[in-house]
């Protein structure tokens, strides 16, 4: 077995008795207390995660703008420096390399933020189509640190310990400034379906700026969140996961992220083939299950209509914001239609399933509508 | 903290003896392993358990796991509070959050199983 990277706050992690596991080549802690309290946290208050297995890759040069919008399905376009952009990047065969952040500082340089356990073959593969551009790509995912605070009380802990004005920094924007003294990039973005920040921090910083957090939040209940409910807020929260609803033989309309697939653009990697499947109609589709029988589907569970696959679980759980038993699944086309009712095979034995809206959790007080902020809320809406 | 009283296996199954009624749960180490327990499936009363063979689930948010028979048998209750509350397995593991009550055809494969010396031996040995 290969020896598993650490990031640079894994002492941190030891010292407040983490749970650790193999996450993509990772040691990474899956819990601290417990996931079900820690998924509460960040609904209720605030959570701090280190995200600093994710990759992030830095394009450069004249050619940056053209060279990204080939790249990816989204329009890099019209998105304006300091901000962000959500986008699958595609195999000409229409499948998902992997799902991504585009941040941009300007028309020359872009900030890509990648999957840790996708973030080699995102690398190999950016590089390989840089052929005719005029672009510099480099790997610096070893320069950053990333600490995600996620949770309803975020922006009112973090503006004790930085100048910024944190209200300011808009859904899918970023800044630079320092927090604790600490110079950083500070965006607003996140993956549990809660409001706050991701902060991208050199690894010889992130210690202490760890424990500042943890230190100025903690009489709110800030607590420190393993992988293990940061999957199950993002699943609450639809917000899809590489190698459960997406994967190189799933296209982006298939998983339900058409609003982040530009087909008005020029020219994009993988586009023909989308086209073909958007004109002829997508085969499968990602629908939203909720568990009538006894059981929770887990993901690649089949699943079954009058005894026949018609498709499978791409991830399911125990819902803690809604106490019930839930999944998302992809199914033929066809047979997506909300309040049918189809098998999820656990174990070999068949246990009812109705299909329900997948949006399960949209959080209550959405920030003030602003351009990306509908967008967002537009994808979350427009899957059945 | 694991009770004297009981026999413990290597998956961290326990069998409580009361004359020829067996009740199966599952030890503290083992819930503490799997974290927050939302989900049991347990066999009805009546049914037939399989020493060494899966008789139900016990999934936790993230893992799904199989709890086996320490004895062949029949089983005479089955504790339906931890289908309704499954974190009594958390809780109480060894008290409210036992799991099945078996009649047991055959007590022999109960020697084989280790007291709570043994067992916390081998606990001392995971942890290395």
């Amino acid at each position: 077995m290969n020896e598993l990277k650490r990031t640079p706050l894994y002492e941190e992690h030891l010292a407040n008795k983490a749970k650790l596991i193999d996450f993509g080549g990772w040691e990474m802690p899956v819990q601290y207390v417990g996931v079900i309290d820690e998924h509460h946290a960040v609904r209720t208050k605030a959570g701090l995660f280190d995200v600093s297995h994710m990759g992030e890759i830095e394009v450069r040069g004249q050619d940056a703008l053209e060279f990204i919008q080939m790249l990816i399905t989204n329009d890099v376009s019209k998105l304006e420096d300091g901000r962000i952009l959500y986008s699958p990047m595609c195999y000409p065969s229409g499948g998902i390399v992997d799902d991504l952040l585009v941040y941009r500082y300007n028309s020359q340089r872009f900030l890509i933020v990648v999957n840790a356990s996708n973030a080699d073959k995102d690398y190999a593969w950016i590089l390989k189509q840089t052929d005719s551009f005029n672009v510099n790509v480099e790997n610096v995912s070893d320069q950053y640190a990333q600490l995600a605070l996620q949770g309803p009380l975020a922006e009112t802990v973090l503006q004790r310990i930085t100048e910024l004005n944190l209200s300011q920094i808009k859904y899918y924007s970023f800044t630079h400034g320092n927090i604790d003294g600490i110079s950083c990039l500070i965006s607003r973005t996140g993956y549990t379906g809660e409001d706050g920040f991701e902060i991208y921090v050199t690894p010889d910083h992130s210690r202490q700026l760890w424990r500042k957090i943890l230190e100025v939040g903690a009489l709110e209940g800030v607590q420190p969140i393993g992988l293990g409910a940061r999957d199950t807020l993002r699943f609450e929260a639809r917000l899809p996961l590489y190698g459960n609803e997406l994967g190189a033989e799933i296209s982006p309309l298939e998983a339900g992220l058409g609003i982040f697939v530009k087909l008005d653009k020029v020219n994009f990697i993988g586009k023909e083939v989308i086209l073909a499947q958007k004109e002829q109609g997508v085969p499968r589709k990602l629908v939203g299950l909720e568990m009538i029988e006894r059981g929770i589907a887990r993901s690649h569970y089949p699943l079954q209509k009058d005894g026949q696959e018609i498709g499978f679980v791409t991830s399911g759980s125990f819902s803690p914001t809604l106490n019930k038993n839930i999944a998302l699944g992809l199914i033929k086309a066809d047979l997506a239609i909300q309040g049918q009712i189809l098998d999820v095979m656990i174990r070999g034995k068949a246990v009812k399933a109705r299909i329900v809206p997948s949006l399960f959790y949209k959080r209550e007080d959405q920030l003030k509508p602003k351009e990306s902020s509908v967008v967002a809320d537009k994808v979350l809406s427009s899957i059945a | 903290m694991n009770p004297v009283d009981l026999k413990y296996n290597k998956e961290h199954e326990y069998a409580k003896v009361e004359g020829n009624i067996i009740t199966f749960g599952i030890t503290d180490h083992a819930q503490k392993s799997l974290g927050d327990v939302v989900f049991v499936e347990l066999p009805d009363v009546g049914a037939t358990v399989t020493v060494g063979k899966s008789y139900g689930t016990v999934e936790s948010v993230k893992a799904v796991s199989d709890i086996s028979a320490s004895v062949s048998g029949k089983v005479v209750e089955v504790n339906t509070s931890v289908m309704d509350t499954p974190d009594l397995l958390n809780s109480d593991p060894y008290g409210e959050g036992w799991l099945i009550k078996v009649e047991a055809e055959d007590l022999a494969p109960l020697e084989s199983m280790m007291s709570v010396e043994e067992y916390e031996t081998l606990l001392a040995q995971e942890e290395h």
